[in-house]
Formats: C-alpha cells, structure tokens, sequence
C-alpha cells in the first residue's frame, strides 16, 4: 500500500520534471559548413501572417517555380514562442524548416550554434540596403542572414496641441519637458500625460533602455565588444526615464506598458509625446472611432540628451536552416523575397519598414506611408542590440536592472553597477 | 468522495497448500501488472532518470575566437545544486522557492474556507439549485491560461477591478511588487476554491441523513452540527481534496505568467524558474536541479500530508476495514 501511494505522489509532480526532461539535447552541432546545394521543396517557417500578405508572396514564387515548392508555417505571434519553435527545430536537427524567419536579436545564437548557414555575401544585392540592417544579420563579421524588415522607434507628437503652443517637435529630452509644461496648460490637454514608451519587464524595456543609453552618448556593449553601461553617459540615460517617473513626466502607469498598451492610451489622447514602432502610424489614423487622435499627430525622430536620439533597431532577418536538405531553392527564395520588388509589395501591404534603402525615398510611397523619410533616419542612426549567443540571459539582466531603476526598488548607480557585472558574466564564457 | 472498496484478502487458517496458492496467485498478480510499471518506468522512471543526469551537466562555452558554441554539455559535477544557494540565480531561486510556498498557504487555506462554504452552499436543497451549482464551477472549467489572460484584463491601469474597487490613484497590479501577488491570490482563489467545492460536495451527500435527525433531537446548534458533525464526517473528502489543491500550487505555473508575465520575481515560482532556465536560457542543466529540488518538495509535502493528516488518496483505508 504504501509503495502505491509514493507512486500516486510521484506521478502527481512528474509534470514538473517532463518540464526539464524534455529539452534533453546533446548540442553536438553538426559541422555541416557544406555548399549551398539542393533543389527541391522547402518549408517557410514565420511568425504569425496577419496581413496575409506572406501567403501572397509565397503563392508568387510558387507559380514560378513548380518543382520547388515553398510552404509557410506560420508560428505563434508572440516572438519567444516563434523563437522556441525554432531552436526546439534546430536542437533536434530536424529538417522541416528551410528558410527561417528570425528577429535580429537572434541571429548570435543562431549563428554560434551552427543552427544556420553562412551565406556569401555578394549574392544578395546587399548593396542597395540600409547598412545598418546588414550589419544585425552579421556574426563574427560573417553573413549568416538577409534583412527582410527593419524597424526603427520614432517620437509621436500631438501635433494639434504643439501647434496650439507654437512649439516645434522637440530634440532634446529638456526641450521635451519644456514643451510638455507649456502644453499641459491648455485646457484640452487636461489629464494628459507628458510621455510614455514601452516600460513594463519584457524585451521592449531592453529597447527603451538601450536607446535612453545611447541617446546620452553611452553604450551598452562598445564596438570591441566589451561590456561598457556603468558610465556616466549610461547613468544620464537610465536618470532620463527614473527621473521622468518621479516627477511625473511619465506617468506611473507606464509602468504596464507594452506596445499595445501604450498604444491605446496614445489613441485616447492621454499621452502628449510616444516612443513607438512605425506600425502605430496607421492605427492611430483610423477614422473608424478607435482612434481620436486621428489626423492631429504626427512623427519626429527620437530625442536624446544634446541633440537627437538614437533608436534601437528592430526587424526580422531570413536565414536558412543548417539542417534542410534545399538549401539552393531556401537561398534564392530569400533572394526572391528580399527584392527590391517584393519589398514594396510588402509595404503596401503591410506597412512592415522594408531594407532596401531606395524605398524610403520612393515619392509615391512617402504619399502613402508620410513617416517614411523620418523612419530612414531613424534607422540610419539606429544601434543594433547586443549580439550575444545567451543574448536573452543579457536582456533579462537589462530589464531587471532597468525595471528596479525605474520601479524605485534600486538607485540608477546601484542599478548600472550591478548590470556591468552581470553583463562581463555573460559575455566572458 | 466516493471510494471503490478493493475487497478485502480473504483471511484464512495458513496452511501450507493455501500458501502456495496465494504464491501463485502473487506471480499472476504481477504479470498482470507488469505493462502498467513498464508504462509507469517509461513516464515517470525515464524522465526522472534522465533530470538527474541533465542536473550534472552545464552549458557549453563559446570559442572566443571563431565566436561558435564549443561541442557537447561539459560535466559541472554539482554546481548546478550550489548555484540553488549562492549567487544572483541563488537569491532568485530561494526567492521562487519562498513564493511558491507563499502561494501555497495563502490559496489553499482561503480555497477550502471559500470552498467548503459553496459545498454547503450547494448541498442544501432549494429552488434552482442546479443552476447554482453548475454556476459556481464555471470558474473551474476555464483553462487556467484562459482566466489569467481575463484577469489580466481585469487588473490592467484602467481595468475593471481599478475602476469598481478602487478608489483614487488606480493600482498598478500587473507591475513587479506585492499587488501582483495579490492578484495571483485572487484570481487562483476565484478558479480553484469550486474544485474543492466539488469534492466536499460530494463528502457531504454521503452523511446520512439520520445523523442530523439525532442532532436536532439532541438540540444540537447548527454551528455545533457543523463543527462535530459535518465536518469530521466530510474529512477524508476535504483532506484530499486540499492534498491535490497542494500539489497543483506547488507546481503553478501558468497563471502568473500569463496574469502578471515571465520573469517578475514578486510572483515568480520554480516552474517559472525552471521553464526561463531550460526554454528560453537553454541551461537545461540548472533547470533540471531546480525541477528535481521541486520535486522532492513536493514528494516531502505529500508524504506529510500523507502520514499527519493521513489522506486517504487511494482508497486504502476503505479496503482494510
């Protein structure tokens, strides 16, 4: 009898242990660096299709090419289960997937693990792309990946409100404050907030964090690749955003705020200035009553410290899988897709920031998409995050330093000190 | 609850042709059995087996030369176990360690008061009391991960909980601080106290009647009725109904990942530890220590339960009476 209960016991918490059980790899990483060699079938594994205009293009290349048919598989929309698909794929050396779609935060890992191929350089017209794009889908001064969108924080502004002030879009983070205290004033910014960005403890805090850093001159990781956040300059950027919640600047709410969130408040009219993705643009336009901010803002580029800010570049890059047995047809459908042709398509569509720089100056498009031009810069200017292979160990460091800052459970200096120390952990082994 | 009685061994004069009977029988017995503990190895021995070896090895080095990750998971020995204890990951994993059982106290207590009032709640017999009952275990049947999303919603800034109960500055119940585990408690309470509901519900449908009949002759108070008889009564039930509500705790994970969010440690708790360790850092070794430390806790807290309070989990009582 008792022998039975101890079993009844064990199986009641054995869920637990298949947890831990499952990820059982051996990460001996196949030394295929082999041609890219293969024709055939492959499978497009991407995040979730919402505009369905990836089917589109898919269906394109397949009326093409018949005898190398694509396939999308279409993964969750949340980015840390898209990424968890991948590399469970890329652990077990499956062959399902050919080409990848990965954030650019990701490429590191990707790349140290073998999980992907190195691809020649010249045979992508990279050329004609912004470099800063390039430069996310690089490792170790290797390419391993080809930018597909990119995208760039940029400054909402209640443009009817500044307008009212005779105020110009602010440069600098004071001027910003000046301009909100003026704004303040008028009657109908009554219960508005001065600014928000993406606060809350996830990768969009990484993002803020890292653009308040380099906004002030810092870095987070210099270009030799050593850790370099407890600086004065860092500790300026981190003050921005502590001090902005303790004097009300920010309000205390954005503390909850991720993109959606902060969206909606945005829309509401509570917020005077928004660091936000380009996506917001078009939402916040809709005449359908969702928005009623619609037609009364505009964008800026992000400010910072002395001059303009610098944004943190986002985006998605395609990679093909070390593992898929097509790796010619995954080759030239990236090139297929990345095209210059393929990429405004896209943008029509999906509004989704392309690479290819000549886009951006495209007049018919400016028509369309009027962020585009202040979108470039952004993007120009913009700093990749840190190309880690434990990258998500670093930005879970990042938010917990940053989050105590700016939650007041921990002083900037305490904050950045410990930060610099955990961060030299990471990056040593 | 309902328990099968296994029927009682027949109690017999030992002889020794008897004896060798029941031997026979023993060898059947376990032939019988044998695809049950063959499926029993493969889904608890394997899995258990193989997180104990993965708790010796760690995570492989990058080469800082080519930047690439260096072939195999090196042997650690029992750094994996020290680490529970020392260091920013020690403070963290003593930190899940002391939420969880945090969690398990406060819900399991407010869930079997909360719960044993809807039991009696639901026994008595009125107009619509099937309505009432189906009503009360609707909390009960949304998927877990399903109610934290809408009690997410309902803690937002400007969430409905904001807006009805509290008055002033709206609490920010989502950020990382004591009101995320308030509204853990909450929503946790509010899903599982018609779990236990249901199984003391059953407990009290089998008292006889006779008994309360005996008390009011006597001139039992219902509050002494309660306390003397239903409750005693409604004990083996109750017991373990809170022993599965323990062991569920103990493991909680999704809700405060999806009602406050990954990587908060004012809710943090193992699993939630444990899954950022193994699917997002991809240390499957840490995670697999932290999994077996869970795991002997949770095998503690039930043989406790188990011997203490003696919950009768599997019917043996019933069978040897």
């Amino acid at each position: 009898m008792r022998q039975r209960r101890v079993i009844a016991a064990a199986g009641a918490v054995v869920l637990v242990l298949g947890l831990a059980a499952c990820g059982g790899s051996d990460d001996s990483s196949s030394t295929s660096t082999g041609k890219l060699e293969g024709v055939g079938p492959i499978k497009f594994a991407s995040g979730k299709d919402t505009s369905r205009n990836r089917q589109k293009q898919v269906a394109a290349w397949n009326q093409a090419h018949p005898d190398q048919q694509v396939t999308l598989v279409e993964l969750p929309e949340k980015a840390d289960e898209q990424r968890q698909r991948m590399v469970q794929n890329a652990q077990t050396k499956s062959a399902e997937f050919g080409v990848i779609n990965l954030d650019v935060v990701w490429t590191a890992e990707f790349a140290a693990n073998k999980w992907v191929e190195q691809l020649p350089e010249g045979d992508f017209g990279l050329d004609s792309f912004l470099p800063a794009t390039v430069e996310t889908a690089k490792y170790f001064d290797k390419l391993y990946a080809v930018p597909l969108n990119s995208d760039g924080g940029l400054l909402y502004y209640r443009k009817d409100l500044l307008d009212k002030v005779g105020a110009k879009p602010p440069t600098t983070w004071a001027e910003m404050k000046t301009v909100c205290d003026q704004v303040l004033k008028l009657p109908e910014a009554k219960g508005s907030a001065c600014y928000a960005g993406q606060f809350d403890k996830y990768e969009g805090l990484t993002v803020n964090f890292s653009e308040g850093v380099n906004s002030a001159g810092g870095e987070v990781v210099n270009d030799q690749g050593k850790v370099d956040v407890n600086t004065d300059a860092a500790k300026k950027g981190l003050g921005f955003m502590v001090d902005g919640f303790k004097s009300g600047l920010i309000p205390k709410k954005a503390l909850t705020f991720k993109e959606e969130e902060g969206r909606r408040a945005f829309q509401a009219g509570e917020l005077i200035f928004h660091r936000q993705w380009p996506y917001q643009y078009s939402l916040a336009n809709a005449t359908d009553g969702t928005s009623k901010v619609a037609g009364k803002f505009a964008v800026a580029p992000l400010p910072g410290l002395d001059g303009a800010g610098v944004s943190t570049l986002g985006g998605h890059n395609l990679a093909v899988s070390s593992f898929t047995k097509n790796k010619k047809t995954a080759v030239d459908f990236i090139k297929f897709i990345t095209s210059e042709e393929q990429q405004r398509l896209d943008l029509e569509a999906t509004s989704q920031a392309p690479t290819v720089a000549s886009l951006y100056d495209d007049a018919a498009l400016i028509k369309k998409f009027p962020y585009l031009p202040t979108l470039k810069a952004s993007i120009e200017t913009a700093k990749k995050r840190p190309a880690a292979v434990k990258y998500q160990e670093v930005s879970t460091a990042i938010q917990e330093a940053a989050y105590g800052a700016i939650s007041g459970t921990s002083t900037p200096d305490d904050a950045l000190k410990n930060l610099q120390s955990e961060l030299e952990n990471l990056t040593k082994k | 609850m309902s328990t099968v009685a296994a029927p009682a061994p027949p109690v017999r004069k030992k002889t020794p042709r008897l004896r060798s009977r029941t031997e026979g029988v023993g060898r059947l017995a376990a032939l019988l059995l044998s695809p049950t503990f063959l499926v029993l190895g493969l889904v608890v021995g394997y899995p258990i087996l193989s997180a104990i070896r993965l708790s010796f090895y760690g995570q492989p080095g990058v080469d800082p030369e080519t930047g690439f990750v260096q072939e195999g998971q090196p042997f650690v020995g029992l750094d994996n176990y020290t680490a529970m204890f020392t260091g920013g990951e020690g403070s963290r994993f003593l930190n899940a360690l002391g939420n969880t059982t945090f969690f398990t106290i406060v819900t399991v207590l407010l869930e079997t008061v909360i719960g044993v009032a809807m039991a009696l709640v639901m026994h008595k017999a009125f107009f619509g009391r099937s309505l009432i009952r189906a009503s009360i275990l609707v909390p009960w049947a949304i998927p877990t991960a399903i109610s934290g999303l809408l009690w997410n919603f309902a803690f937002q800034a400007d969430g409905v909980v904001n807006a009805f109960f509290v008055p002033g500055d709206p609490i920010l119940w989502t950020t990382d601080a004591w009101q995320a585990k308030v509204a853990v408690i909450v929503a946790d309470v509010w899903k599982t106290a018609p779990f236990i509901g249901l199984l003391v519900l059953a407990g009290l449908q089998v008292i006889p009647a006779e008994v309360y009949e005996a008390a009011k002759v006597d001139g039992a108070s219902p509050w002494k009725t309660f306390w003397r008889i239903t409750l005693p009564l409604v004990k083996p039930a109750l017991v373990v109904a809170v022993l599965f509500r323990v062991l569920d705790v103990l493991r909680m994970f999704d809700l405060p990942y999806t009602l406050i969010g990954a990587g908060k440690q004012s809710v943090e708790t193992v699993s939630m530890f444990s899954f950022e360790q193994a699917i997002k850092f991809n240390n499957y070794g840490l995670a697999s220590a932290y999994a077996l430390a869970l795991f002997v806790y949770t095998a503690v807290v039930a043989y406790v339960f188990v011997k203490v309070l003696g919950a009768d989990v599997i019917g043996a009582r019933a069978g040897r009476k």
